[in-house]
């Protein structure tokens, strides 16, 4: 065979590899889109479940990833924005830097069943929190960490080092500089990541299992003591137990159209903000 | 003043730098200190103790057994002790103030409660001690200290022995549940290998295609896809796989059930592809310039160059994509829970179902009572886990290290 007949022939298989990705992902999406989008309707976004979950809709689902998205937000953004400044502006390329870093990129290969177990040890058992919004805040907040360090970290990092050296001359002082100057800058790509963790967050199902996801509950949670549902979980029980689960399936293709839904949003804007921004840097 | 106030908020942001470390720290303290009373609980229900008559040959009645005689499937202790040797019908009996009383009438056993009540141990003792057949769970309190006519079995407490190697995996069986991983740890092993046997030719090809050969208007296409892909909800891939894959693999392969190791292998390969292509890609970018040139100037095709140059200069980056690749898909929890079947036998083909060590523990923990002895087994299931993928984590991190130190 010659050279360039084998070339041709590696070429065209890499190719055809690569567009058969993007043919499976089409295949996913298209599945739950056609198969969902009769089930959606104002209805199914806004009441609650009825006759043993087969009819009315998933709001109390949606409200209970709402909830979670904005708990474990509150624990995961602040701690992991300021771990990060702190290994990227204090300790930039030490020794301490490279053990953080290790140990944080350790945290993020933790299958989230880990965490769920995890959750239900501390959370649930030991600080008697029970299952219950708080619990599953708490540990869908540390199972995204590792992921709000990365994106700051790297968002930091993208801060050139003339505008702190600019800064520090002008007589700023370290803390002033971060405050003033790299966090300004980095923001855009903060919020990214950001952006990027909700998106994990609202899919995650292992880690609430034990942490206070319930399969039904008559009324909407009333604070953050109470257990919640969520539209992962609920796709979850909905597809694989009851007591009909054929007539179950329309609920089922709705409730993941909305979960992949809320996915493809984040994503997209993520990735818009992501190009908005290095554009008009790029103009500058 | 100014300067106190940036050296305690510095002192801020080192503590929550420190927030993944003590996170790591709390996450093994925990999953040990919830599975460490496991190897101390009793093999047997709790508060009783497993009786025969002290005639009988029996030493040990393993827990499958137990569960056979349960359901009716052995009757006899000679299929027990081997043939013809003990051949006498096997009896059942709880000590729980219910069977007793087909034994003894009001007359044997006292008049009013308290005598009753005062009378059963006695009475129960003597019952196993007159009946040869009898298999009697006895209440602890109730059994004196070397009655006679009695043998007390399985007197030992859940072994390491059996936790690890043990073939059969029944934590709810009462009374004596078995606790074998060993068909979970190769379930899960099984699938995950077979999904990384199928992404890494895929990712691999994805990854040269993406870094070599893509033009930028087709790599703004794919990158997207792929990190759509890697976006996707674990428990959307798992309904997917549900109602899509698994009725293809029973038509196509005409097997009795969909719901089989190779299922799952096939969606956890769709899902570790993401991981595979990105850092494959990574590795592969990062051949220097000079080398291609070379290998070029010297009459190289492309081609040629790619698979004798670069792909040997990324191999330990490569690698390292797989083995995260294989990291992820044996942590994955909820399209195992879906697709697998969650039958717990060691796998011998593809085509059947098993079961992987996160499904057990998601399907499960909610059902174990908490402190209990199948609790704390999730727990010790959850380390064996941990330990896994932290091994994975470390290989990676070694293997990336080389790729690094070449660049030097």
């Amino acid at each position: 065979m010659s050279k360039k007949l084998s070339q041709k022939i590696a070429f065209w298989t890499f190719r055809i590899l690569g567009w058969f990705v993007v043919g499976i992902l089409l295949w996913i999406l298209g599945f739950i889109i056609y198969n969902g989008i009769s089930v959606i309707s104002w209805e199914f976004i806004s009441q609650a479940p009825r006759d043993g979950m087969l009819k009315g809709g998933i709001f109390p689902a949606i409200l209970g990833t709402f909830c979670l998205i904005v708990g474990s937000m509150l624990i995961a953004f602040p701690l992991g924005v300021m771990s990060a400044i702190y290994t990227n502006e204090y300790v930039r390329d030490g020794k301490v830097s490279r053990f953080i870093r290790m140990m944080t990129n350790n945290l993020g290969s933790i299958p989230s069943i880990i965490f769920g177990l995890f959750g239900m040890a501390l959370f649930v058992r030991y600080l008697g929190w029970k299952g219950s919004i708080l619990s599953g805040s708490f540990t869908l907040g540390l199972l995204v960490l590792p992921l709000v360090i990365r994106t700051t970290e790297e968002a930091l990092r993208m801060v050139p080092d003339s505008l702190r050296v600019g800064s520090y001359a002008l007589g700023a002082s370290k803390l002033q500089t971060i405050r003033y100057v790299v966090l300004p800058t980095a923001f855009p790509n903060i919020i990214t990541g950001l952006i990027l963790s909700v998106g994990r967050v609202s899919g995650e199902t292992a880690p609430i299992l034990f942490t206070g996801a319930a399969y039904f509950l008559a009324t909407l949670p009333s604070s953050i003591f109470d257990k919640f549902m969520a539209l992962p979980y609920h796709l979850y029980v909905i597809s694989t137990s009851g007591t009909d689960l054929e007539a179950a399936r329309p609920i089922a293709y709705g409730t993941a159209l909305v979960l992949i839904t809320l996915v493809l949003i984040i994503n997209f804007t993520a990735s818009f903000i992501r190009r908005y921004f290095s554009k008009k840097h790029g103009a500058n | 003043m100014r300067r106190f106030i940036e050296k305690s908020i510095e002192k801020i942001f080192a503590a929550c730098g420190m927030i993944t470390t003590v996170t790591i720290l709390l996450i093994i303290v925990f999953l040990f200190k919830e599975g460490a009373g496991l190897f101390n609980s009793p093999e047997v229900e709790k508060g009783y103790a497993l009786c025969v008559n002290a005639a009988n040959p029996i030493e040990y009645i393993s827990a499958p057994d137990v569960k056979k005689i349960y359901n009716s499937a052995i009757t006899n202790w000679s299929e027990l002790v081997g043939y013809d040797e003990y051949d006498i019908n096997i009896v059942l009996f709880r000590d729980d103030n219910k069977d007793i009383f087909e034994y003894y009438d009001d007359e044997e056993l006292g008049d009013d409660f308290d005598e009753i009540e005062a009378n059963i141990p006695k009475k129960v003792l003597e019952l196993i001690a007159s009946t040869p057949g009898m298999l009697a769970f006895v209440r602890e309190e109730n059994l004196k200290k070397n009655a006679k006519g009695i043998k007390v079995l399985n007197k030992g407490t859940v072994s390491s022995d059996n936790f690890f190697f043990g073939h059969e995996w029944i934590p709810t069986a009462t009374p004596a549940p078995q606790f074998g991983i060993l068909p979970l740890i190769l379930g899960t092993l099984w699938v995950s290998l077979v999904a990384i046997l199928i992404a890494t030719p895929l990712g691999i090809g994805v990854a040269i295609y993406l870094s070599e050969l893509a033009q930028s208007k087709v790599r703004d296409i794919l990158k997207p896809a792929i990190e759509l892909l890697a976006g996707i909800p674990s428990v959307v891939y798992g309904f997917f796989g549900l109602v899509v894959l698994v009725p293809m693999v029973q038509k196509t392969l005409g097997l009795p059930v969909g719901e089989t190791a190779f299922t799952a292998s096939v969606i956890l390969a769709i899902m570790a592809l993401p991981t595979i292509i990105t850092v494959a890609e990574d590795a592969i970018r990062s051949t220097p310039r000079a080398m291609r040139e070379a290998s070029l100037a010297l009459g190289a095709t492309h081609w040629q160059t790619i698979y004798k140059v670069v792909i040997p200069y990324a191999a330990s980056g490569i690698s390292a994509a797989v083995v995260l690749g294989i990291g992820r898909a044996i942590g994955e929890t909820m399209v195992a829970l879906m697709v697998t079947g969650n039958a717990a036998v060691i796998p011998k083909t593809l085509f059947a179902p098993v079961r992987t060590i996160p499904a057990t523990i998601a399907a499960e923990l909610g059902e174990a009572p908490g402190g209990g002895v199948h609790y704390q087994a999730l727990f010790v299931l959850g380390c064996v886990l941990f330990l896994i993928t932290l091994a994975i984590s470390i290989t990676a991190e070694l293997i990336s290290k080389r790729q690094h130190n070449k660049g030097l």
